[in-house]
């Protein structure tokens, strides 16, 4: 295993427990702000110091409260790409780089220059950060960070700093660069979006708990757990009872459901996105008859809030959001009600 | 008129205003990593600025005095503190020093503590990243802290009348001429001297002001 981490710490009422490992490529910590992602990440770099638990880096300690072992961050080879970079205001671009690269001042003065030239920042060497735009501030940082040598990059919501429509061709950039720099790469985010381009693993936080990694294809099309499912961008959620083998209560939409696949016996939640939940006719076998509660135009599609007729009153998850596209919805010519299905292959179980 | 309280005063100040730099940057920083105790600390590095310099003079005999615990052992070592230049070293940089650390102290705490994080995790040794970025990014605070330092070592009068004495030609310093020449009736000396302090002080507030715009500059070039 390239990282392993399993740290435990506490702030205030905030509890960490961090345990996962990853073997090399690009990871995620994906999780709600607040979460302890960042917090995680600070505690590899050696910013932080955790309570108790050991953090291990291509086979080489760099924390155990058991053995007394706390690595200073100058001898971890952690690089850190902080969140709003962290760039020396008072050096140039150039300054910058050479300042993190070893050896000699002609070879710190040579390496600063290869690392400018492959993240196309030849000509801006001589600018302070505050004279670069946003994704050159973020090409210097990880210039410096390349130069200073690091077995492992920790990125902290490497996009969050930046205008939206800047983003996605600094996230091309990055992935290039991450992919060039083959080493493994740690990222963390609160975008689904950013994750699954550019993450092949998953660690979804929650309350400072991290759940055991998964492939970012299987945690978005197949979530495992109410808060993966959540962070997937799922709507829907109720409460579950497994009635038998292809049945399953939803206790906040007061119906049963058919399921294609059979309904795991530890099946507490299910889900279901919003743009499978299909408009049925009244009498169909599975139809759920719904009082429609709201309508909202989104940009291309109709979002529509709808209240099953058996959802029982004061539920959070008393409401089904349906998205479908805005031809469609004005075809229907619903008025107050409507019947929808949710077809078995889109239910989702979790736990 | 004689010149020499104006030397001397440049004598005991600059060797004070240097010090007093040294020890409170290095007490700023210090204080700042001091964890739980940095309240007590700050506090008890704060009390010569509260306290009378009367006070303070008085503390520093007990220190430096013949019997004292310091002042001892400078004796047998043949180094006399009290009635001496010295004295006066010292006892313009006890008065100024909570000038400097204060300085020091709100440049250190204003600063991005990711940067000191940055260079830590780019490998950079402690004292490259105080040097090269710890200092750089406080410096107009920390000059101001300097100056404001410098200017009231110039001017000490009370602990440095306690410790060294007001002799002419050897402790009297421009602010302790002052004293003498009323004390002697002679205004128009008093007056003279009055006006080559008001016109330094007028100086240093000057340079002060240029520093604390140039220290907005800065701050407003890191938020940008």
């Amino acid at each position: 295993m390239a990282l392993e981490v399993d740290i435990r710490k506490r702030l205030g009422s905030f509890h960490l427990d961090a345990r996962f490992a990853f073997d090399g490529g690009t990871m995620a910590l994906l999780g709600a702000s607040g979460c302890g992602k960042s917090l995680t990440l600070r505690c590899i770099a050696g910013i932080v110091k955790p309570e108790e638990g050991s953090i291990r880096l291509n086979g080489k300690t760099l924390f155990d409260s058991a053995r007394g072992i706390d690595l200073p961050p100058q001898q971890r080879r952690v690089g850190y790409l902080f969140q709003h970079y962290a760039l020396f205001p008072n050096m140039t671009a150039r300054q910058n780089v050479e300042i993190a690269a070893r050896g000699s001042r002609r070879e710190r003065r040579q390496q600063a220059e290869e690392q400018l030239r492959a993240l196309y920042l030849e000509g801006l060497g001589d600018r302070y950060p505050h004279q670069l735009s946003g994704g050159q501030q973020q090409r210097v940082a990880l210039a410096r960070i390349f130069a200073s040598g690091p077995d492992i990059l920790l990125l902290d919501e490497p996009f969050s700093a930046l205008d939206s429509y800047l983003k996605w061709r600094i996230e091309m950039e990055l992935s290039d660069t991450l992919s060039r720099f083959g080493r493994p790469a740690l990222f963390v985010s609160h975008d689904r979006d950013e994750v699954y381009r550019l993450c092949g693993e998953v660690c979804v936080m929650q309350d400072g708990r991290t759940e055991p990694p998964v492939s970012a294809r299987r945690l978005f099309l197949a979530p495992q757990t109410l808060a993966a499912a959540l962070l997937s961008g799922c709507k829907n959620f109720s409460r579950a009872r497994r009635l038998g083998e292809r049945l399953v209560a939803a206790l906040d939409w007061g119906c049963e459901l058919e399921t294609e696949s059979p309904v795991p016996e530890e099946t507490a939640y299910i889900g279901v996105r919003a743009h499978r939940v299909r408009p049925a006719q009244t009498g169909d076998p599975g139809a759920i008859p719904c009082r429609v509660d709201r309508v909202t135009q989104e940009l291309f599609s109709t979002a529509v809030m709808l209240r099953p007729a058996g959802a029982p009153a004061g539920g959070d998850w008393g409401l089904l959001r349906m998205e479908l596209p805005k031809e469609q919805w004005q075809a229907l010519h619903a008025a107050g009600r409507l019947a929808v299905r949710i077809p078995g292959q889109d239910i989702m179980f979790l736990k | 008129m004689n010149l020499s309280p104006l030397v001397i005063s440049f004598q005991v100040a600059i060797p004070a205003g240097l010090l007093t730099f040294v020890l409170g940057v290095w007490a700023a920083h210090a204080v700042t990593r001091a964890g739980r105790l940095q309240n007590l600390w700050d506090g008890l590095l704060t009390l010569p600025m509260v306290l009378p310099p009367t006070v303070v003079g008085y503390f520093l005999l007990l220190i430096f005095g013949k019997n004292g615990l310091l002042g001892g052992l400078l004796y047998r070592a043949g180094l006399s503190v009290v009635f001496t230049t010295q004295g006066a070293v010292i006892a313009a940089t006890a008065v100024s020093f909570p000038l400097m650390y204060r300085a020091a102290r709100g440049a250190f705490e204003q600063l991005d503590e990711n940067l000191i994080s940055a260079g830590r995790t780019l490998g950079l040794k402690e004292s490259t990243i105080f040097f090269r970025v710890v200092m750089p990014g406080c410096w107009p605070g920390i000059a101001a802290g300097a100056l404001l330092a410098f200017a009231r070592a110039l001017g000490e009068y009370g602990a440095t009348s306690m410790l060294a004495g007001n002799i002419p030609g050897k402790t009297q310093t421009m602010s302790l001429a002052v004293a003498s020449a009323v004390a002697g009736n002679n205004r128009a000396l008093a007056s003279h001297w009055v006006a080559v302090i008001m016109g330094i002080s007028l100086i240093t507030m000057l340079a002060l002001n240029i520093l604390t715009g140039l220290q907005r500059r800065a701050l407003g070039k890191a938020t940008n």
